[in-house]
C-alpha cells in the first residue's frame, strides 16, 4: 500500500524535471554563467586550458603559412634564386610546429577535462547530499527516475559545458578570426571565397545538432516504452503465460518498437543530409579557389605557396567549422541540464535541524503529542489528521488501528519528523522535534516501515545501517529476536549473503523480518511499526513479539496493524477515523464499549462467510 | 553514529573487535565485454539477420567504394591543376577543364557519401530492431522455468545493450571496409607518384599503427576503470534514492554521504585517468605527421629541384599526409567494436538459442466450448530439476463446476500443481487432463482460453485501467469492463479515480493500494471468462474492510467456474467443496473441512492451531505448537 493512497488521493508527481520540458530561458542563461563561474573556481586548470588553447590555434594557424613557404621556397630553388640548404629550416620548422600544436591540444584537452571532471565530483557530491536530506513530501512528489536522469545524464551536460562548449568556442573564434584575417588580407578574393562555405556549414551544423537534439529527447521517450513494454512483459511473464497473451504482447512490442525505428530513421536522416551538404559546401569552395587561385598563379599575381596556404588552411578548418554544431549544442545542452540541476540542488529542505539545535536528551522516554494536525501538500483541503492528542511513556505499548486511509502512517511519519504537523506539537521528553537537531530525532524514533527496502549488500550490513560500528553479537541478537538467525545460518553466505536488489530475493515475510532486527538496532525512545507485519505468519510474530518485550521495556512502542492480534495485547489502543482519535482504551475496554474496535474485531475473529451473510452489503 | 549506551556490559568473549559495515552502492557483477575478434558461430547466427538485407548491404559497399575512389582523386586533381592548369604558358582551358573534373568527382563524392550512409544507418537501424523483435518473441515462447532463474534485468540488458553493440559493429564494419580502402589507395597513389618519397614517408605508416595498437590495450584499460567506476558510484547514487525513506528513517544520510565521496573520488581519478590516456595520443600523431610533412618538404622539395618530380606532386603528398590516421584511428578502433561485439553476439546467440521446451503437438487440436471445465491428475510426478521431483505421483481429480482448495506448507508443491495444469511445465510422468484432454495434445493458446489465472501478486501493466482490465481479452467491450468490475466491488473505486477507467495506472500499479490492484485482477480474470479458475491467493494481510470486498468478488469469479484456490485465508477454504492438501509433493488428505477435521491429519492440527493465515506454515511444527494442537 502506499503513501498516495493512504494521503487520500493520488497526489500527482509534478513531474518538475521532465526532460522534454522548456526550460525558462532565464533560468538557462543563470546556469551558464554559474558553470562557468564554477569552471573557473578551478583558475589553474581553467586558465592553462584557455592559454593552451590559444597557442594550439596560433601552431595550427602557422602549418598552412610553413607548407606555403616550403612550396615557394621549393620552386625559388628550382629556379636557382635560392640556396638548397634555405630548405632545411623550413622543414625543421615544419616539424616543431606540428610537435608543439600537438603537445598543446594534449595539454588544452586535458586541462578542459579535468575542468569538467572536477565539476562534476563537487555537483554530484551536492547532489547527493540534498537527495538524501529533502524531505518525504519531496519525495512524494517527484518520480524517482526523474531525480536518476537529473543526477547522471544532467550531471554530463554540466560536466562537458567547459570543454565541448567553452573552450570550443575560444578556439573557434580565434581559429576563423585568425584565419580569415591571415586570409583576407593576403588575398582578398580568394580569401573570401576559401571562407564561404565557412557560414553555410556552420549553420547547417548548428541546425543538424539542434535538431538531433530533439530528435534525441523524443527518440528516449519511445525507447523508454519500448523497455518498459518489454520489461513489464519479461517481469509479468507469468501473467502473460496465463492469459495466452504472447500474441498481444508482440503487439504492444510491435508498436512501441515501430515508433522507434521511425525515429531513429528521421535522425540518421537528418544527420546524412546536413552532413553531405556542409562536405559538397566545403568542395564547392575549394574548387573556386582552385580555380581562381590557379588563374592567378598563372598569371603570377599569388605564388603557388600562396594557393598551398590557402587549400591546407581549407582543410584544416573544415572539422572545427563541421563542430560549431556540437559547441552551440553544448551551450543548449549545459542551460536545460544545469537549470534542472541546479533547481535540485538549490531547493530548500523544507525540514531541517533549526539553527543552533541542541542534540534530543532522552530523560525518561515520554512521547506527547498535542492537538497535532495535518494535511498532505498535495491535497490541503482534506485534513489527513486533526486534533490528535495523546502521551505515551516508556515501557508502553500503543496500538493504533482504523480503516484504510485513516491517517494512521501519517502519524507514524510525524513523529520522526519526516513531515511536520501544521499544527500542534510533537514532544519527546519535553522538548519539541523541532527544536533539536534532525539527526538526533531520528535515532530516537525508529520506524520499522511497510515497504521495507534493503540495500544491496550483506545481510549483515544491512542490519547494521543505522549502527554499522557496532559489535558482531549485537547483530546475532537482533536477529535473533526478529526470528531471522536460524534463517540466516541456512543461507550459502550466512550473514555476509548479498540481499536487496540484485542480491538473494527473500520473501516479503523475511524482508519484514530484517527491517524489525536493523531497527531493533538503533535502541530508540520511541520504537514504531507501521503495518510492518503484515506478511509475517501468526505463529513467527507471536516469537517475535514475546523477544521485542525486553526492547519494549526501554522504549515506547507504537504499532500500526490491521490484523487486531498484532496489537490485542497493547497498553492501550487508538481507534482512527477520518484523521481523528474516536475510541481509545484497552483492548477488553474497547470490546466493552461495542463501538467501532468491537466491529473490527468481529469482523475478524469470525468466519467472512458468516459475516457476509449477515450484514450483506458491507461498507 | 554508534550510539552504544553506556554502561552496557561488554561481552568478554567477544574478540572481534568492532569494525565498520557500511558500503553505499555494491560492486557491480560485470559480463565479460570483451570477446574474441572473431567467433564464426556468432558471425553466422548474426549474417541471418542481415541476409534480409542483403541487397542494402551491396548498395552501401558499391557507395562506400565509390566515395572512397573520390576521396582518392580529389589531391591528384589538384596536383594536375598545380602542374598543368597553372602554368604560365597553359591554356586557361586546362584549368576550366581540371576544375570541371573537380566538380564532377565531388558531386559523385556528394552522392555516394549520402547513399551510403543513409543505407548504412538505417539497415544497421532495421537489423537492430529485428534481432530485438526475435529474441522478444523468443521469449515468449521459451519455458518458464528459463524465465524463473534469469533475471529480468539480464535479459533487458540482452534486448538492450547487446543488440546495441551490434548495431554499431554493423555500422562500423561498412566504414571500415571505406577506411581500409583509403588506406590502401592512399599507399597505391602515393607509390604511384614518386616511389621513393612514398617509402620514405609511409615509413611513418607501420609505426602509427603500432603505437596506436600499444596504447589501445592500455587505454583500454583505463576508460574501462573510469566507466566502472562511474556505474557505481551511479549505482550508489539510485540506491539513495530508492532507498532515501530507509536511509532518513535511520539517519545514515552523514555517514553515506562521506561514503559516497569516495566513490565520487574515484571516478574523478579513473576518469582523469583515462582523459590523460585518450589525450597522449594526439602529439604522438601530430609528432609522426610533422615529420612525414618534413620529410616531404625537404626531400621532395630537393627532389623537385633536381626535376625528379614537379611542384604538384609535393603539394599532393602533403594532402595525404593530412589523411592518414583518419582511417588508422578507426580501424584501430574498429578492432574493439569488433571484439565487444562477438562478446555481445555470443551473449544473444546463447538467449536466442534456448530450447523451447513446451511446444504445441503437431497434431494438436483445439479446447473448445463443448469440452467441460473438469481438472485431472494421473499419477503426476514432476519436477524442475528431475533428481528432485516437487510432485510425487499425484492424482486427484477436480469436477466441471466444483471449488477444490489447495493448502500445504510451503514448498509442498501447490504452486507447481497450478502450473501444470496451464502447461506451463511438461510433467515428467502421469498426465494432466483439462475438460477430459490430455494438456500436451491441445493448443496452448485454447488452453490458456480456456483457463483464467489470479496470481498471488497481481501483476498490473502500464496503461490505463481499462486496459488492464480487459488485457489479452481483446474482444471484450468498455461494457463488458464495465459490468466485470461491478461484478468484483471495483467500480466504485474506479469511478473515483480522477479519470474513472482511463487513468492511468503509475509504476505498476503503484497508485493503487493492493487491495484494489487484487480487484483489478479479479476483474481481469472475470472478463477472461474462462471455465476453469486457477487463483493463487495473496498471503499479505489485507485491512479487513477490502478483504471482505475480495472474498465477495471471489465467490462472483468462481460462479460456475471449476475453481482451484492454493488458499491461505480459513474463509476460503471453509467456502471450498473441497480440500485438497499436499505436504512434501504428496497428496496426503482430501475431503471436505468436517470430514478433514474428523480425519484429525495435518489439516485438523493447522486448523486447531487457528492461524489466521495458511501461509508460511513451518515444514515440521514446533514441539510448542503440537502441545498446543494436542
Amino acid at each position: 500500500m502506499t503513501r498516495n493512497t493512504q494521503s487520500g488521493g493520488a497526489v500527482s508527481s509534478d513531474r518538475i524535471f521532465r526532460r522534454t520540458a522548456a526550460v525558462d530561458p532565464h533560468a538557462g542563461l543563470g546556469a551558464i554563467a554559474r558553470i562557468t563561474r564554477m569552471a573557473f573556481a578551478y583558475p589553474v586548470s581553467a586558465g592553462l586550458a584557455l592559454a593552451a588553447t590559444v597557442a594550439a590555434v596560433l601552431m595550427q594557424l602557422s602549418i598552412p603559412v610553413i607548407l606555403g613557404r616550403a612550396v615557394d621556397q621549393t620552386q625559388a630553388v628550382a629556379a636557382a634564386k635560392a640556396d638548397p640548404e634555405t630548405l632545411y629550416p623550413i622543414a625543421l620548422l615544419l616539424f616543431a610546429a606540428s610537435v608543439a600544436r600537438g603537445i598543446f591540444t594534449l595539454v588544452q584537452n586535458y586541462t578542459a577535462e579535468s575542468v569538467g571532471h572536477s565539476l562534476a565530483r563537487d555537483i554530484r557530491n551536492s547532489v547527493y547530499g540534498k537527495i538524501q536530506t529533502l524531505p518525504f513530501s519531496f519525495h512524494d512528489r517527484t518520480h524517482s527516475g526523474d531525480l536518476i536522469t537529473v543526477g547522471m545524464l544532467d550531471l554530463e551536460g554540466v560536466r562537458m559545458f567547459f570543454s565541448t562548449a567553452l573552450v570550443r568556442t575560444v578556439l573557434l573564434g580565434l581559429l576563423i578570426g585568425l584565419g580569415a584575417a591571415l586570409l583576407l588580407s593576403t588575398n582578398l578574393t580568394l580569401g573570401l571565397l576559401a571562407l564561404s562555405f565557412v557560414p553555410f556549414a556552420g549553420w547547417r551544423s548548428t541546425v543538424m545538432r539542434l535538431t538531433l537534439r530533439r530528435t534525441w529527447l523524443v527518440l528516449q521517450e519511445r525507447l523508454g516504452v519500448l523497455s518498459q513494454v518489454m520489461e513489464e512483459n519479461l517481469a509479468g511473464i507469468r501473467v502473460v503465460r496465463a492469459f495466452a497473451a504472447s500474441e498481444h504482447e508482440m503487439a504492444k512490442f510491435e508498436v512501441a518498437s515501430k515508433s522507434a525505428l521511425e525515429l531513429s530513421h528521421q535522425r540518421i536522416e537528418t544527420r546524412v543530409r546536413n552532413t553531405a551538404a556542409m562536405t559538397l559546401a566545403f568542395f564547392v569552395s575549394m574548387g573556386l579557389v582552385l580555380y581562381f587561385g590557379g588563374r592567378q598563379v598563372a598569371s603570377g599575381e599569388i605564388t603557388l605557396g600562396t594557393l598551398a596556404t590557402f587549400l591546407t588552411f581549407m582543410t584544416i578548418l573544415q572539422m572545427p567549422v563541421r563542430q560549431l554544431g556540437m559547441m552551440v549544442n553544448g551551450y543548449a545542452r549545459a542551460s536545460t541540464c544545469g537549470a534542472r540541476l541546479f533547481a535540485l540542488i538549490d531547493h530548500e529542505a523544507e525540514i531541517d535541524s533549526a539553527p543552533d539545535a541542541p542534540d534530543l536528551k532522552i530523560t525518561n522516554g515520554t512521547l506527547k503529542l498535542e492537538n497535532v494536525s495535518f494535511a498532505y501538500a498535495g491535497n490541503a483541503d482534506r485534513q489527513a489528521l486533526s486534533g490528535i492528542t495523546f502521551e505515551a511513556h516508556k515501557g508502553e505499548t500503543v496500538g493504533i488501528v482504523g480503516p484504510p486511509g485513516s491517517g494512521k502512517s501519517t502519524l507514524m511519519h510525524l513523529i520522526p519528523r519526516f513531515y511536520d504537523p501544521s499544527d500542534g506539537s510533537i514532544s519527546i521528553d519535553g522538548q519539541d522535534i523541532r527544536d533539536a537537531t534532525l539527526s538526533s530525532v531520528r535515532q530516537a524514533v525508529a520506524v520499522v516501515q511497510q515497504d521495507s527496502f534493503l540495500f544491496t549488500t550483506s545481510i549483515e550490513n544491512n542490519i547494521t545501517y543505522a549502527d554499522p560500528f557496532t559489535e558482531t553479537r549485537q547483530i546475532r541478537g537482533v536477529a535473533e529476536s526478529a526470528q531471522l538467525h536460524d534463517y540466516i545460518l541456512g543461507l550459502p553466505g550466512k550473514y555476509g549473503t548479498i540481499v536487496g536488489e540484485r542480491g538473494v530475493s527473500l520473501s516479503g515475510g523475511q524482508r519484514q523480518r530484517l527491517s524489525i532486527a536493523r531497527t531493533l538496532m538503533m535502541k530508540p525512545a520511541v520504537l514504531i511499526f507501521d503495518d510492518s507485519t503484515a506478511a509475517i505468519d501468526a505463529g513467527t510474530e507471536n516469537r517475535i513479539r514475546t523477544a521485542l518485550k525486553e526492547y519494549a521495556k526501554d522504549c515506547v512502542t507504537l504499532i500500526v496493524a490491521h490484523r487486531l492480534a498484532s496489537l490485542m495485547h497493547a497498553d492501550r489502543i487508538l481507534f482512527l477515523e477520518h484523521g481523528r482519535i474516536v475510541e481509545q482504551g484497552s483492548h477488553e475496554e474497547l470490546l466493552k464499549l461495542g463501538g467501532r474496535y468491537c466491529d473490527l474485531h468481529d469482523l475478524q475473529m469470525r468466519p467472512n462467510a458468516e459475516i457476509l451473510a449477515e450484514k450483506g452489503d458491507f461498507r | 553514529m554508534s550510539q552504544t549506551k553506556p554502561g552496557e556490559p561488554l561481552d568478554p568473549h567477544d574478540d572481534e573487535s568492532p569494525r565498520m559495515r557500511a558500503v553505499v552502492g555494491s560492486d557491480r557483477i560485470e559480463e565479460e565485454i570483451f570477446g574474441r575478434v572473431f567467433d564464426g558461430k556468432v558471425t553466422q547466427r548474426i549474417w541471418q539477420f542481415v541476409r534480409p538485407y542483403k541487397r542494402h548491404v551491396a548498395i552501401s559497399v558499391a557507395a562506400v567504394v565509390t566515395f572512397t575512389g573520390s576521396q582518392l582523386t580529389i589531391p591528384l586533381l589538384i596536383r594536375y591543376a598545380i602542374d598543368n592548369g597553372m602554368a604560365a604558358d597553359a591554356p586557361p582551358s586546362v584549368l576550366l577543364g581540371i576544375v570541371a573534373l573537380f566538380a564532377i568527382v565531388v558531386a559523385i563524392n556528394f552522392v555516394a557519401s549520402r547513399v551510403q550512409e543513409l543505407v548504412t544507418g538505417r539497415m544497421a537501424e532495421d537489423v537492430l530492431f529485428d534481432i530485438r523483435r526475435a529474441m522478444f518473441a523468443h521469449l515468449q515462447r521459451v519455458s518458464l522455468s528459463f524465465m524463473d532463474k534469469t533475471e529480468v534485468g539480464r535479459l533487458m540488458s540482452r534486448l538492450q545493450g547487446d543488440v546495441n553493440s551490434m548495431q554499431e559493429f554493423l555500422e562500423t564494419s561498412v566504414l571500415a571496409i571505406g577506411d581500409l580502402l583509403l588506406l590502401f589507395g592512399i599507399v597505391v597513389v602515393m607509390l604511384w607518384l614518386d616511389w621513393q618519397l612514398a617509402l620514405m614517408v609511409l615509413t611513418v605508416i607501420p609505426i602509427l599503427f603500432g603505437v596506436r595498437i600499444l596504447w589501445l590495450t592500455k587505454a583500454r584499460a583505463a576508460f574501462m576503470a573510469a566507466h566502472e567506476a562511474n556505474s557505481i558510484t551511479n549505482g550508489a547514487l539510485a540506491e539513495a534514492i530508492h532507498g532515501v525513506r530507509a536511509v532518513q528513517a535511520m539517519d545514515r544520510a552523514n555517514l553515506n554521504a562521506e561514503l559516497y565521496g569516495q566513490l565520487v573520488d574515484n571516478t574523478y581519478k579513473a576518469q582523469l585517468r583515462a582523459s590523460k590516456l585518450s589525450q597522449i595520443m594526439i602529439p604522438i600523431v601530430d609528432t609522426l605527421t610533422g615529420s612525414a610533412m618534413a620529410v616531404v618538404a625537404l626531400i621532395g622539395g630537393l627532389m623537385v629541384v633536381s626535376g625528379r618530380i614537379e611542384v604538384g606532386v609535393m603539394v599532393a603528398f602533403l594532402f595525404y599526409i593530412q589523411r592518414f590516421f583518419d582511417p588508422i584511428r578507426s580501424l584501430t578502433m574498429q578492432y574493439s567494436v569488433m571484439q565487444r561485439a562477438m562478446a555481445s553476439g555470443h551473449r544473444l546467440t546463447e538467449v536466442l538459442d534456448v530450447e523451447v521446451d513446451v511446444k504445441d503437438a503437431p497434431n494438436a487440436t483445439p479446447l473448445g466450448d463443448g469440452d467441460d471445465g473438469s481438472v485431472e491428475f494421473r499419477n503426476v510426478t514432476f519436477g524442475y530439476d528431475p533428481e528432485h521431483p516437487v510432485l510425487n505421483d499425484v492424482n486427484f481429480r477436480v469436477n466441471s463446476g466444483e471449488t477444490v482448495a489447495l493448502i500445504g506448507p510451503t514448498g509442498s508443491g501447490k504452486s507447481s500443481s497450478m502450473a501444470l495444469i496451464h502447461r506451463f511445465y511438461d510433467v515428467q510422468d502421469g498426465a494432466v487432463l483439462v475438460g477430459g484432454r490430455d494438456v500436451r495434445d491441445v493448443t496452448q493458446k485454447s488452453l490458456g482460453r480456456h483457463i483464467a489465472m489470479v496470481l498471488q501478486e497481481p501483476y498490473l501493466f502500464t496503461g490505463t485501467v481499462r486496459d488492464n482490465i480487459r488485457y489479452a481479452t481483446d474482444w471484450a467491450d468498455d461494457q463488458a469492463v464495465v459490468d466485470a468490475a461491478i461484478a468484483v466491488g471495483a467500480h466504485e473505486f474506479i469511478e473515483a479515480l480522477p479519470q474513472g477507467y482511463d487513468t492511468m495506472l503509475a509504476e505498476r500499479g503503484s497508485n493503487l493500494s493492493l487491495g484494489q490492484r487484487q480487484l483489478l485482477s479479479f476483474a481481469r480474470a472475470l472478463v477472461a471468462d474462462a471455465k476453469i479458475l486457477i487463483m493463487d491467493e495473496a498471503t499479505a494481510n489485507i485491512d479487513s474492510y477490502t478483504e471482505m470486498q475480495i472474498q465477495k468478488a471471489l465467490q462472483r469469479l468462481l460462479e460456475g467456474r471449476t475453481g482451484l484456490v492454493i488458499a491461505h485465508r480459513l474463509a476460503t477454504i471453509r467456502n471450498a467443496d473441497r480440500i485438497i492438501v499436499l505436504q512434501q509433493g504428496r497428496l496426503i488428505e482430501q475431503g471436505n473441512h468436517d470430514t478433514l477435521i474428523a480425519q484429525g491429519g495435518l489439516y485438523a492440527q493447522l486448523y486447531q492451531l487457528n492461524y489466521a493465515s495458511f501461509d508460511d506454515l513451518p515444514d515440521e511444527l514446533s514441539d510448542e505448537d503440537r502441545a498446543r494442537a494436542t
